[in-house]
C-alpha cells in the first residue's frame, strides 16, 4: 500500500457495469461510477434506488453479480472482505450512529486508529505516545475533546455521528464513505457536519449517500443521482435538479 | 485509554485476590493442623467441597471471559470442562495399574470386562503425567478452535451459536455414554487411587488439590484480566457491542472471537482437570446440557462481563446448591430456574452491580465497562 502511494491513482473508486440481485430484484443494475483522488461526491436517489447496495459492494459485505469494483485503479475490491477493504484503506460510516457503546470516546477512536490488527499484536503491544496526541487531534477535530472519557454510549444522536466520523477519520482512509450523516441531526449540527466534510475531502476522497438536499447543497460538491439501480444524471446539483428525468422521479415528487 | 488503570476492577479484583489467597492459606492449617476433636477442624470433606467449588468458579471465570467480553454465549462449555476431566481420568485410570478389581497391570476394569484385548490407542501415554496434563488443554482447545473455525468464519452468532454449542456437549454427552468410545461408557472413569503417588484419600492430598485449585483459579483471573486489560480486550468488547462496526475498523472479528474462545475452552478443561480426582469420578452426566446451562446461571448471577463476579457467582450458587440439595432437595431446580429469572430481570449487573450501586462506587455503563 505505501509502495502505491506514491504516485496518485486516476480514479480512487472506479465501478463499471456492476449489478446486484437478490432473488431476481436488481438492487444495482450496470452501475458505472468513478470518483478522483480527494474528490467529494454525493449520492442522492428515492429510497430503494441502491444507494446502500454501493456502499455494501464497496465495503465487501455484498458480492456483485457482475461488474467490476477497482479501488486506486488496480485493486478488485471483490475479492476482498470487510476486514481487509477496511484496512486497504476505505472505511464506512453507517446511517444509524454505531460506536461502541460501553468503551469511552478516547477508546473508540483508539481502535479505529490506524496500526496493526492482529490477534496478538493487540494482546501485547501497547500503542506508542504518538496514538494519544493524534487522539487528541481528531477529538478536537470533530468538536468531541470534552468527551474524552465519557463512555459512548452516553453521547447525543449527533455527538456519536461525529465520533463515528472521527473514528473514521482514525482509520486515515484514502476513501470514505458515509451514510446520511446528517439524519437526526439539528440544523447547526449539519451545518457543522457538511463544513467536516468538506474540510475533510482533498485529503481523503469522500462519498456522501444522502437524502437531505439542503445538506448536499451545503456540501457543494459533484452528484450523482441514482435510480433504480443505475446512474440516472451526474453534475452539479443546479445542473441535475433541471434534469427532466431527475425531476420527474425524484426531486418533482 | 491504553494505560489507565481500571479502578473499580482493580479494587474489587484485589479484594478478590485477598480472599482467595487467605483460603489457600488458611484452609489447610484448620484441616491439618487443627486437631479433630477441636471445633474449628475442617474436615476433608468440606475442603475437597471447597476445591470442587473453586474449579466450578475457574469454570464460570472462562466462560464470562467469552459471554461477558466477546459477547459469545455459550451454552456447552461444560463439555470443554468435561473433556479436561476425562484427560485427567484417563491418567488416574492408568494409575490403579494392577490394584483393580481384575488386577490387569494395563487395562482398566472396564476394558477388561468388556473383553478388550489392548488399549486404545489414544488411551497410549495416559500414564505419563505430563503428556496427560498437555492433554487437559490441548484437547478442549482444539476442539474449541476445530469448532470456533466453522462457526465464526460462517458468522453464527446469537442464539444461533448458543444452540450449536449446546448440539455440541449434547452430541459429546450421547457419545461419551456408548461403551465402544472406549472411556467406560455411562459409568465413566473412577476407583482413582493415587495421583503423581499421592493417595487420592489422604487429608494432605485433598488439601494439596484444594490448593492447587486456588492456585489455579487466581492465575486464571490473573491471566483473563491481562487479556481483557490489553487492546484486545477492547477489540472483544467492540465485538460485543457493534460486531460489524468492529469489521469495518479492519478487524478479523473471527480471529479474535476464535482466539478467546480457545483460550477460554482450555481453562475450562484445566478446571474439569482438577474437579474430578476431587469428586472422585468423571461420568458423561458433566456434558449433560443442564450441567452447561448452569454455570450460565451462575455468571449472570454473579455479574456478567467482571471476571470477578463470575467467580462469586459461581461460589454463591454453588454453596446455595450444596445447603437446598441437601435441605430440601426438591425445590433446588426451581430455585435455580427462579434465580435466573430474578438475576436477567432485576439485577442485570448480578449481585455484583448490586454490591456496586449500594456503596456506590461508579456505575460502569454496562458489562465490561471500563469506569
Amino acid at each position: 500500500m505505501l509502495e502505491a502511494s506514491r504516485h496518485l491513482p486516476t480514479n480512487i473508486l472506479y465501478l463499471e457495469g456492476v449489478t446486484v440481485s437478490f432473488d431476481g430484484f436488481k438492487a444495482l443494475n450496470e452501475l458505472s461510477i468513478a470518483i478522483a483522488p480527494g474528490e467529494l461526491r454525493a449520492i442522492i436517489g428515492p429510497n430503494g434506488a441502491g444507494k446502500t447496495t454501493f456502499m455494501d459492494v464497496v465495503t465487501g459485505k455484498v458480492r456483485p453479480s457482475a461488474g467490476a469494483v477497482f479501488f486506486r485503479d488496480d485493486i478488485d475490491l471483490t475479492r476482498h472482505d470487510e476486514a481487509e477493504i477496511a484496512r486497504l484503506g476505505i472505511g464506512r460510516k453507517f446511517q444509524k450512529p454505531t460506536v461502541i457503546e460501553s468503551l469511552s470516546v478516547a477508546e473508540n477512536l483508539e481502535l479505529a486508529l490506524r496500526g496493526e490488527r492482529g490477534v496478538f499484536t493487540t494482546l501485547l503491544r501497547r500503542h506508542a505516545r504518538a496514538a494519544r496526541e493524534r487522539i487528541d487531534a481528531i477529538l478536537e477535530r470533530v468538536g468531541l475533546a470534552t468527551q474524552r472519557e465519557r463512555p459512548g454510549g452516553a453521547l447525543s444522536h449527533g455527538q456519536k455521528q461525529w465520533l463515528e466520523i472521527g473514528m473514521l477519520l482514525a482509520q486515515s482512509p484514502e476513501l470514505l464513505l458515509v451514510d446520511e450523516p446528517a439524519a437526526g441531526m439539528t440544523d447547526r449540527e449539519t451545518e457543522l457536519t457538511a463544513q467536516l466534510l468538506r474540510e475533510i475531502s482533498g485529503e481523503h476522497s469522500v462519498v456522501v449517500v444522502e437524502h437531505d438536499m439542503t445538506f448536499v447543497k451545503a456540501l457543494d460538491c459533484r452528484v450523482t443521482v441514482l435510480h433504480e439501480g443505475h446512474m440516472l444524471a451526474e453534475g452539479t446539483l443546479a445542473h441535475v435538479q433541471q434534469d427532466e428525468r431527475v425531476i420527474e422521479v425524484y426531486l418533482g415528487r | 485509554m491504553t494505560d489507565s488503570p481500571r479502578l473499580l476492577n482493580d479494587a474489587a479484583s484485589r479484594w478478590l485476590l485477598g480472599t482467595l489467597a487467605l483460603l489457600i492459606l488458611l484452609v489447610p492449617v484448620f484441616s491439618l493442623a487443627v486437631p479433630e476433636t477441636s471445633p474449628f477442624h475442617l474436615s476433608t470433606y468440606t475442603v475437597a467441597l471447597f476445591g470442587k467449588y473453586l474449579c466450578l468458579a475457574l469454570l464460570a471465570l472462562a466462560l464470562d471471559l467469552v459471554w461477558g467480553y466477546a459477547g459469545i454465549l455459550s451454552l456447552g462449555h461444560g463439555a470443554f470442562f468435561a473433556l479436561g476431566g476425562y484427560a485427567m481420568g484417563m491418567y488416574l485410570m492408568r494409575q490403579i495399574g494392577s490394584r483393580g478389581v481384575y488386577g490387569n497391570p494395563l487395562l482398566p476394569d472396564f476394558m477388561v470386562f468388556l473383553n478388550w484385548p489392548a488399549l486404545p490407542w489414544y488411551w497410549h501415554g495416559f500414564d505419563n503425567f505430563f503428556f496427560a496434563a498437555l492433554m487437559v488443554v490441548l484437547v478442549p482447545g482444539m476442539l474449541a478452535f476445530a469448532f470456533g473455525w466453522f462457526a465464526f468464519r460462517s458468522r453464527v452468532t446469537g442464539v444461533y451459536l448458543s444452540i450449536i454449542t449446546q448440539a455440541l456437549t449434547y452430541a459429546l454427552m450421547l457419545a461419551f455414554f456408548r461403551n465402544d468410545m472406549g472411556f467406560g461408557g455411562n459409568n465413566g472413569l473412577t476407583d482413582f487411587k493415587e495421583l503423581l503417588g499421592f493417595s487420592l484419600t489422604s487429608a494432605a492430598t485433598k488439601n494439596g488439590l484444594f490448593v492447587c485449585s486456588g492456585l489455579a483459579l487466581i492465575a486464571g483471573f490473573l491471566l483473563c484480566r491481562w487479556v481483557v486489560a490489553s487492546r484486545l480486550g477492547r477489540v472483544l468488547v467492540a465485538v460485543r457491542d457493534a460486531e460489524s462496526r468492529t469489521r469495518f475498523m479492519g478487524y478479523r472479528v473471527e480471529h479474535y472471537k476464535l482466539f478467546v474462545f480457545v483460550l477460554s475452552a482450555m481453562l475450562a478443561g484445566v478446571a474439569g482437570a482438577l474437579y474430578v480426582p476431587q469428586v472422585g469420578i468423571i461420568n458423561p452426566g458433566e456434558f449433560a446440557p443442564l450441567a452447561s446451562i448452569e454455570v450460565v446461571v451462575w455468571v449472570a448471577v454473579g455479574g456478567r462481563g467482571y471476571l470477578y463476579g463470575a467467580i462469586v457467582g459461581a461460589l454463591l450458587v454453588n454453596y446455595a446448591k450444596t445447603w437446598f440439595t441437601g435441605a430440601f432437595p426438591e425445590v433446588w431446580l426451581f430455585l435455580l430456574g427462579g434465580l435466573f429469572v430474578v438475576s436477567t430481570l432485576f439485577l442485570p449487573r448480578g449481585v455484583i452491580g448490586l454490591l456496586g450501586q449500594r456503596r456506590r462506587l461508579p456505575a460502569a455503563t454496562a458489562p465490561g465497562g471500563t469506569h
